[in-house]
C-alpha cells in the first residue's frame, strides 16, 4: 500500500489551479497561430491576433487569461493500492481549489444556491469526478471551465434509427446555434453513448485531449473530421465576426449504451479551454 | 484604423456609428452584470433612481478578476450579453446609449437600441488580461457584497471594441457570418 499525504494533494491542486488558469496551453496557441495564418477574414485575424497577444500578456503578468476562471472539474484516478494519510481526499482538493483562487487572484464564480445565488468567496465546490483503479497511481485532471461557453452545451436523446447523421447533425447544429457567445474559436466535445449522465460526462471528458489528437476508431476519427470542415464552413469566425476559424477541435467519445438509446451530449467550450495533468 | 471616441455617447455619437466600426473608448462607464442589472431595476422600482446617472451611460457587462497588488483591477473581459437582454430595453429606455459586451442580443434589445439611438460594442471574449491594460481606475460605487458582479466606475483609455450593433439595427455578426459562410461545404 502507498502512502499519499493529503496535504501534497492540496498543494498540487492550489498550483494546478493557477497554471491552469494563467498559462495557455501549447496546444491551444499553436493551433490559434496556425488559424490566424489561414483566416481570410480580416476581423478575424485582428481578433486571433488579440487572443494570442492577450495569452502572452497573462502568461508575462501570471494573472488569469480570461477573467471568468470558471467552475472547476477534478477529475481523480485513483489506484485501488494507494492509502491517503492526514485527512479526507475530497476535502484536500476542495482545499487546494480554495487556496488557488484565493492566493492566485483568481475570480470566485460559484454561487451555493442556484436561486438564492450567494457567492461561495472561495470558488468552492469544485466538481469531482473519481475513477477507480488498480496499481498505486495517483493522478490529476484540472479542467476549470467558464460559463459562456458551457451554457451554450446541449444533451440530445436520439434514436438509435438517427444514426451517426443524427449524431452529426445535433452537434452541428448546437455550434451553429452558440455563434458568437462561446467566445469562439470554439473547442468541442461531443460524448456518444451512455445514458443521460454519462454521455455529458464522455463530452466534458473529451475536451481535455490535445488539440491536434485523432480517436483511435476510423468512424469516429472520420466524424471528428468532417464535423470540424463543416463547423468551420459556417462563417460564424473568430469571436462570431466572420471567418474560417470557428472551431479549434471537435473531438468525439463513444461508450456502449442501450439497445433503446443514442445520447448525444455536446459540451461547447471556448479558445481558452483550460486543463492542467499531474500524477503525484 | 480605429476611431476614436470618448464617453459619455451622446445621441449625436451613437447616431454616427456603424455596424463594423472599429472603435477605441475613453472616458467613464460603469461595470454591470446579472446580478447588478437585477438589483438595479428591483431599487428602481423602490425608489426612482439608479446607482449612477443613465443618461448616456455606457454599460460594460463584466465581472473583473481579482487585482494582484499594485494593480488598479485584475482581467476584465465581457461576459456573454443575452444574459442582460431582460433588463437592457427598460435601461435603454432611462437614458443608457452604450453597451459593452460579447455575443447575440434579442429583438427586443434591438428594437429599443433603435428607438434610443444605442449601439452595442463587442470587445474580445477571452481578451482579459489585454483589456485589463486599458483601465486607469476602478471605483465600486453599488453593491459592494456582490463581489466581481460590484458595479463598478471604470476610467478607461483605448478600450479596444467594436460596433456589432448600430443604432439603425445593422447587425454586423449577421453580415459578416454570411460572407464567409461555404455553401457548398454544408450542401444548402
Amino acid at each position: 500500500m502507498r502512502q499519499l499525504s493529503a496535504h501534497r494533494i492540496t498543494e498540487a491542486v492550489r498550483d494546478l489551479s493557477i497554471r491552469a488558469n494563467c498559462f495557455l496551453n501549447p496546444d491551444l496557441e499553436n493551433a490559434l497561430s496556425a488559424a490566424k495564418t489561414n483566416e481570410p477574414s480580416l476581423i478575424g485575424r485582428e481578433m486571433l491576433t488579440q487572443l494570442l497577444d492577450n495569452a502572452a500578456i497573462a502568461r508575462q503578468n501570471q494573472v488569469p487569461i480570461c477573467q471568468d476562471t470558471g467552475l472547476m472539474v477534478i477529475f481523480v484516478t485513483l489506484g485501488q493500492e494507494v492509502h491517503i494519510t492526514d485527512g479526507s481526499l475530497s476535502e484536500a482538493i476542495q482545499e487546494g481549489v480554495r487556496q488557488g483562487y484565493t492566493e492566485g487572484y483568481l475570480r470566485k464564480s460559484v454561487v451555493k444556491d442556484p436561486f438564492l445565488r450567494e457567492n461561495t468567496r472561495d470558488n468552492t465546490p469544485a466538481i469531482l469526478h473519481y475513477t477507480i483503479v488498480p496499481g498505486d497511481t495517483f493522478q490529476l485532471d484540472l479542467a476549470p471551465k467558464g460559463a459562456g461557453s458551457e451554457n451554450m452545451s446541449r444533451l440530445f436523446m436520439l434514436k438509435p434509427s438517427d444514426g451517426i447523421e443524427g449524431a452529426k447533425k445535433a452537434v452541428l447544429e448546437t455550434a451553429e446555434a452558440a455563434g458568437p457567445n462561446p467566445c469562439p474559436p470554439m473547442v468541442i466535445g461531443v460524448g456518444c453513448g451512455g445514458n443521460f449522465e454519462t454521455a455529458p460526462l464522455l463530452a466534458k471528458q473529451a475536451l481535455l485531449r490535445p488539440i491536434s489528437s485523432h480517436h483511435p476508431l476510423p468512424h469516429i476519427r472520420a466524424m471528428e473530421e468532417e464535423l470540424l470542415q463543416k463547423i468551420n464552413a459556417t462563417g460564424i469566425g473568430p469571436q462570431g465576426l466572420g471567418g474560417r476559424t470557428t472551431a479549434l477541435a471537435v473531438h468525439v467519445e463513444v461508450c456502449p449504451t442501450h439497445i433503446a438509446c443514442l445520447p448525444v451530449a455536446v459540451n461547447i467550450s471556448c479558445h481558452v479551454t483550460r486543463h492542467a495533468h499531474c500524477e503525484l | 484604423m480605429s476611431i476614436a471616441i470618448t464617453l459619455p455617447l451622446t445621441k449625436a455619437q451613437t447616431a454616427a456609428l456603424h455596424a463594423g466600426d472599429i472603435v477605441a473608448i475613453s472616458g467613464t462607464l460603469y461595470t454591470a452584470r446579472d446580478a447588478a442589472h437585477k438589483r438595479m431595476l428591483e431599487d428602481y422600482e423602490k425608489t426612482g433612481r439608479f446607482p449612477f446617472d443613465m443618461e448616456n451611460a455606457t454599460i460594460y457587462y463584466t465581472g473583473p478578476a481579482p487585482a494582484k497588488p499594485g494593480q488598479v483591477i485584475g482581467p476584465i473581459g465581457p461576459t456573454t450579453s443575452y444574459r442582460m437582454d431582460a433588463y437592457a430595453p427598460f435601461l435603454l429606455d432611462h437614458g443608457e446609449t452604450g453597451m459593452i459586451g460579447k455575443g447575440k442580443r434579442s429583438e427586443a434589445v434591438v428594437e429599443a437600441m433603435k428607438r434610443n439611438t444605442a449601439v452595442y460594442f463587442a470587445a474580445t471574449g477571452g481578451a482579459a488580461a489585454l483589456l485589463q491594460s486599458h483601465i486607469l481606475s476602478s471605483e465600486i460605487i453599488a453593491y459592494e457584497d456582490l463581489g466581481a458582479e460590484a458595479i463598478r466606475r471604470l476610467e478607461v483609455r483605448d478600450l479596444p471594441a467594436i460596433v456589432v450593433i448600430d443604432s439603425q439595427g445593422n447587425d454586423l455578426y449577421a453580415t459578416e457570418k454570411a460572407k464567409y459562410r461555404q455553401k457548398d461545404v454544408l450542401g444548402e
